[in-house]
């Protein structure tokens, strides 16, 4: 161990896996076997970098060179260039797209220069199935101030002063939820970790899991110790296969080392974690009904109150924290309350997690000071809009949020101005719309979402959202009318008075925010029954241009009806009465003849 | 042949059972894990549940009609799923899907008749970096586009009749 004198870093989530770095991995540890580096040169696997769309991603230490789009061919030339010869890589170095050349350190990258994390300090950096590289990075120290140093009061007290609040979605304050539990009297008392990441489209809370799963750990058993409980559950997605893994790992180590478990250092504090999987449905994100699926039960909601704090899991007190908002307290305590309130806002102190996806150039994780604007977020960090298109809206908040436009990028970012502009934080979900992207289709896809994962408890959720998605059908198909638009409005209002839980209160939200900021893209479907997007595909007219056909025949001969006759070396044309819209003359059509309005 | 693995699975999920020390709740994970052995929950599994975890076939039932994840119909032997997430969509999942409803003839949610391929849609599997995202059976595809899904098919076919020949060999 004392030898090595260089550590490679090798992205093992699941974007970076997803594109063969477990491949570029073994090619790596052979080539470096063949060489006889073994004992100088480590590789690492870690979590996520963030920066997915330059997957995968090594980061080699100390030099703090950082490659991008690695491939496992090019596991040789870093073993013989770089490590033997100490000559960097130009070709896997990140290009400047703004023509500064190449970038060497994850520093000068833009997507990393305005982050600042928090959350996923250990992300990228740590090997998370190694509970050594944790400690070293500072990991359970702030369990054991808090153990040895603090009363339970006083660790309320600082999470209330850091101002820090739930980063699941609603944004409720943290050291309230503690204190609430703390309250309620009853020798039984649960911490649930809530990793049912359902938003699609949101990966921040697995790629911490997948990264620093034991920061997690260390803030439930930290919770457990301010309100007063000895179990813990992780309530995870059957789906994230490799985050579940490295939690298996990880609590097994903490136990072998006595950090979980029974009178943990020696304090007489005992604390376990049980891990609980979902098994796809999305309303167990919301903390009533995952109580109910922890129970082993349909995952439906109950009415608030009596509030979990009270009774929720086998009706004993129940604190539901989210996976990013843990994985903010271990830095609370060791930094103190007065620094993290030193980062974002006022109301919204700290970072959140963004999951930067859709048309945008740097697709990732990014953790930004809350207060930062959207357009630093997507034009800056995010790189702009892929293939120079324009940007035609950003949706935050997942199936619950809403469409934000141009007008409002300038806005500081936090919970209430989301909120105040008909979106939502949500848990931080971002997807980038570019003009080719239609409104209704984007809105149709969220209701059909929401219909889809309704549980069915609730009269306005279950056929509220069923009335208006058919109402939306119509819409995309050109069968769409005036009294639509109002009935629709009315709809949705009524189904957010008067659902039961979250899911259905705020299921209308991409419906009425669409509505709201595109109104002329209803109108155009609605009215003038056409797509002004191109894409709702009942409305769209394919149609050949003469002067562009060369007559090659392709288009006639995928054609599933048929509809396209003509002649080889002809103009051929497109039978409309016959046609189905299917596009796939317009996808084959190596001319660009094919016109789709 | 075939009745002597069936028996494995029950001793292999009775084991299961007895290693779960507090019953309450246990449910869902014994559902998990049975599905895993048999690979879809018949209704034989679930009386056999019942009977096991001392619970009416009715409420399990209920719960395995509740949840997405679990399946009362066999599976085929590859699982095709179009990740149907928000980043993916915005990036043209729907018409990946289309594509491969119409090269198995088949539509989502449906197997073919040979029992070689179950379509069906996933809600992000969080490699939006990668969108749009085809994942067959552990094997992620990103960045697809709609003339490579018959290349995708076609290398999944290949790879069974490799893994048959390994077999026979």
């Amino acid at each position: 161990m004392s030898n090595v004198r260089m550590h490679l870093l090798v992205c093992g989530g699941t974007g970076c896996t997803s594109s063969d770095s477990l491949k570029l991995l073994d090619h790596l540890n052979e080539s470096i076997k063949q060489h006889g580096l073994s004992e100088e040169v480590e590789v690492v696997v870690t979590g996520c970098f963030g920066f997915c769309e330059k997957g995968p991603i090594i980061k080699v230490y100390p030099d703090g060179v950082f490659y991008v789009s690695v491939k496992p061919e090019d596991a040789e030339d870093i073993v013989t260039e770089h490590i033997i010869k100490g000559r960097q890589i130009d070709r896997l170095l990140f290009t400047d797209p703004h023509g500064k050349g190449k970038l060497e350190g994850q520093k000068d990258l833009p997507f990393y220069k305005k982050q600042i994390r928090i959350a996923l300090r250990n992300c990228g950096f740590i090997d998370p199935e190694n509970i050594h590289e944790s400690l070293a990075a500072d990991g359970y120290k702030a369990l054991g101030k808090c153990l040895t140093e603090l009363t339970p009061d006083e660790v309320i007290d600082t999470v209330v002063q850091s101002g820090l609040r739930g980063r699941g979605g609603g944004g409720f304050p943290t050291g309230l939820k503690w204190k609430y539990t703390r309250k309620s009297k009853s020798k039984e008392k649960y911490i649930i970790c809530n990793a049912d990441e359902g938003d699609p489209g949101a990966f921040m809370d697995r790629s911490i899991l997948e990264g620093d799963p034991h920061s997690v750990l260390e803030a439930m058993a930290i919770a457990g110790y301010a309100i007063g409980a000895e179990h813990g559950y992780i309530y995870i997605r059957a789906e994230y296969p490799l985050a579940i893994h490295r939690l298996v790992v990880a609590i097994d180590q903490a136990r072998e080392l006595g950090l979980l478990g029974e009178d943990i250092l020696g304090t007489g504090f005992n604390f376990d974690i049980e891990l609980r999987y979902g098994a796809g449905a999305f309303v167990c994100g919301e903390e009533t009904a995952l109580i109910h699926s922890i129970e082993g039960d349909r995952g439906e909601p109950f009415t608030k109150p009596p509030f979990p704090a009270e009774s929720g899991v086998w009706n004993q007190p129940t604190c539901v924290n989210n996976v990013e908002t843990l994985a903010n307290i271990s830095p609370i305590f060791l930094k103190g309350a007065d620094w993290f309130r030193s980062i974002g806002t006022e109301k919204s102190p700290g970072t959140k997690v963004f999951a930067l996806a859709g048309k945008v150039n740097n697709v990732g994780l990014v953790e930004v000071p809350m207060g930062i604007t959207l357009r630093e977020v997507i034009f800056n960090i995010g790189g702009g809009i892929k293939n120079n298109k324009k940007f035609k809206a950003v949706q935050t908040g997942g199936p619950s949020g809403g469409c934000i436009t141009e007008e409002y990028l300038d806005i500081p970012i936090d919970y209430e101005t989301l909120g105040s502009i008909g979106s939502m934080m949500g848990s931080g979900g971002m997807i980038v719309m570019d003009e080719d992207n239609c409104m209704v289709d984007i809105a149709k896809f969220y209701l059909e979402f929401t219909v889809d994962e309704s549980c069915g408890k609730c009269t306005p959720c279950r056929i509220g959202n069923k009335r208006m998605f058919e109402i939306m059908v119509n819409i995309a198909k050109g069968k769409g009318t005036e009294q639509d638009l109002s009935d629709l409005r009315e709809l949705g209002e009524i189904i957010k008075d008067t659902s039961l839980c979250g899911l259905g209160q705020t299921a209308p939200n991409p419906v009425l925010s669409t509505m709201k900021y595109f109104q002329d893209e209803y109108r155009a479907h609605v009215i003038e029954k056409r797509c002004p997007a191109g894409v709702c595909q009942d409305l769209l007219i394919y149609h050949i241009l003469p002067d562009k056909c060369v007559g090659c025949t392709a288009c006639a001969r995928v054609c599933p009806v048929p509809c396209i006759s003509g002649e080889v070396k002809k103009v051929h044309e497109i039978d409309q009465e016959l046609c189905i819209k299917c596009g796939a003359c317009f996808a084959k059509c190596k001319f660009n003849a094919i016109e789709k309005r | 042949m075939a009745g002597k693995k069936i028996h494995g699975g029950y001793l292999e999920l009775q084991d299961y059972i007895d290693s779960i020390k507090d019953k309450r709740g246990a449910l869902i994970a014994v559902l998990h894990k049975a599905q895993h052995i048999f690979g879809y929950l018949s209704d034989e599994v679930i009386l056999f549940i019942s009977e096991k975890l001392d619970l009416p076939s009715s409420k399990i039932y209920g719960v395995i009609s509740f949840y997405s994840y679990f399946t009362t119909k066999p599976r085929g032997e590859n699982v095709v799923n179009v990740c149907l997430g928000t980043a993916c969509f915005v990036r043209g999942a729907d018409a990946i899907m289309k594509e491969f409803e119409r090269e198995l003839k088949i539509h989502t949610g449906e197997t073919t008749e040979d029992g070689k391929y179950t379509l069906s849609g996933l809600r992000c599997i969080g490699a939006c970096g990668l969108a749009p995202v085809v994942m067959i059976n552990d094997k992620v595809y990103g960045r697809v586009e709609v003339d490579q899904v018959k290349k995708i098919i076609d290398e999944n076919k290949s790879e069974i009749i490799t893994n048959m020949e390994e077999i026979n060999e």
